[in-house]
């Protein structure tokens, strides 16, 4: 069981949170303007790293609030959390 | 140490299990990353049926030693879409056709399986399914709770339990086989036919100009050659990043964990939707018992608790018994989970780099045809009529192939 450091409630119980994707994919502005290809791309194709990713995620049993997680995929190691403007404390 | 052992437990005179690991040549006609099943498969249809012999399979580790040694020899192929059913329906018939194919016994058991429905939502799609596979000559059909009980008299069919059993659905296509031996049965057919394996040979690098691959570097050297396939599913998207292709997979780990052996009392491999988890007995008594993926990606095959504990907690509402059962082993494998629970097989944007991938926790069933159908189109250049739905591209014309039979426990 990891121990997650919530930016707003401190650090909690993994079952409390819920992972939410790859972080920094913001939903296009104007969509229309966006061929097939870069449709797809933002909807389905992820980096997946083998180590280190940065990750949104959700304290869903708790403030319920989105977060940015960074985490190693291989050593399960939290190395930081913020919130999802980049303030706040982080570990 | 590894090849020793295998000598010893199938003798055979004068002939070694398979031949040392060669030096590498400069070139090879076809590069295939991934000494699993798959890679092993496919190495062997082109030297087999392709007359492609100069072959070279590369893994980083051993012959069969990813998820090929630690998926949970599931072979079934009660899927939802037209697609899934055709496809597996194929790999279902190339398996019981399998140890003859390859002078090679996989242990092949046709056991029929069994999916326990513990609502109405579940017999109304279990129906959907059944229909689905009659229509495409699978064996499928929606039994009631009696047919369920006198199929596996050990199950707790008590309907004051959290979640009552109400049915199921009966798929007599069902099977399992020894996972080792279908690797090491297509290694030996396909070493004997010329192609070289090579265990402990990281690639480290994909050379591509002019838009297709033109050699693969490795821990051992750079080898030239005119088509690379890639099957190692689990670290998909790390070696298709070598050559800057984007992958819509998310790679999760699938828990399981082995009992200590008991008398034949289970015949039919059982699944739990509701609960996460699935069980069959092995032929030498144990239960092996599996479940979802983790909840978050990881490249580990690590064990967790939290995960172990869900699979204890499911399989002991099932099968109350097991509450005694001592647990032997566990471990972890690697999935490539997709958006839409299908592969990715076929061409890449990169030509003649073929991509065997996506293959979340349906691999091990799709072995055989696999093999049949990438070596095809690796020998051909066209895509077989099977494997189509499951190209790339589906991705960007918005043509998933949405499994929801993808798997035993959904996720």
């Amino acid at each position: 069981m990891l121990l997650i450091e919530c930016p707003w409630c401190g650090p909690r119980d993994e079952s409390e949170f819920a992972y939410g994707g790859e972080a920094d994919i913001s939903r296009p502005i104007d969509p229309d303007a966006l061929s097939d290809a870069e449709w797809a791309d933002y909807l389905f194709m992820r980096s997946n790293r083998k180590g280190e990713n940065r990750e949104i995620w959700n304290h869903q049993h708790g403030c319920r609030r989105w977060f940015v997680v960074e985490r190693d995929t291989v050593s399960y190691a939290i190395r930081a959390t913020f919130p999802m403007d980049g303030e706040g404390r982080s570990p | 140490m590894a090849l020793g052992l295998l000598k010893s437990a199938f003798p055979r005179a004068g002939a070694a299990h398979l031949p040392d690991r060669p030096s590498l040549k400069p070139s090879y006609d076809v590069v295939i990353i991934g000494a699993g099943a798959h890679g092993m498969a496919i190495a062997y249809h082109l030297a087999r049926y392709h007359g492609i012999r100069r072959v070279a399979v590369l893994d980083r580790g051993y012959l069969g030693g990813g998820n090929t040694a630690r998926n949970t020899a599931v072979i079934r192929s009660n899927y939802l879409t037209e697609e899934s059913v055709r496809f597996y329906r194929e790999s279902v018939r190339l398996f019981r056709e399998l140890s003859n194919e390859l002078d090679y016994n996989i242990l092949f058991e046709n056991r029929g399986q069994l999916t326990l429905a513990h609502s109405d939502s579940d017999l109304r799609n279990f129906r959907w399914r059944a229909e689905v596979n009659k229509e495409l000559g699978v064996r499928s059909e929606l039994v009631d709770l009696a047919e369920v009980q006198r199929r596996v008299p050990l199950l707790d069919c008590d309907p004051a339990a959290h979640y009552p059993v109400l049915g199921g659905l009966w798929h007599a296509d069902g099977a399992t086989a020894r996972h080792d031996a279908v690797v090491w049965g297509y290694a030996r057919a396909a070493c004997r036919l010329g192609v070289e394996l090579h265990p402990l040979t990281e690639v480290t690098g994909l050379e591509v100009s002019g838009g297709a691959i033109r050699a693969v570097e490795t821990a051992r050297g750079t080898i030239a050659c005119d088509a690379v396939v890639q099957a190692v599913a689990g670290m998909s998207s790390e070696v298709a990043r070598l050559a800057d292709i984007d992958l819509p997979i998310h790679t999760y780990p699938l828990q399981a964990l082995v009992t200590q052996p008991y008398k034949p009392v289970l015949t039919p491999l059982v699944s739990s939707p509701r609960w996460h988890v699935y069980i069959q007995q092995t032929s030498r008594g144990e239960f092996v018992i599996g479940g979802g993926c983790d909840p978050y990606p990881l490249y580990q095959t690590r064990s967790t608790l939290d995960l172990k504990e869900a699979l204890c907690r499911g399989i002991t509402q099932l099968f109350p018994f097991l509450a005694e059962a001592n647990i032997l082993r566990q471990w972890g494998g690697i999935t490539d989970m997709t958006p839409d629970y299908s592969p990715v097989m076929g061409h890449s944007p990169v030509d003649n780099y073929f991509l065997d991938a996506g293959w979340g926790t349906w691999g091990f069933k799709a072995t055989p045809i696999c093999g049949v159908t990438m070596a095809e189109l690796v020998a051909s250049g066209q895509v077989p009529e099977l494997i189509r739905p499951f190209a790339l591209e589906r991705f960007y014309t918005f043509d998933q192939v949405n499994e929801a039979g993808a798997t035993a426990a959904s996720h």
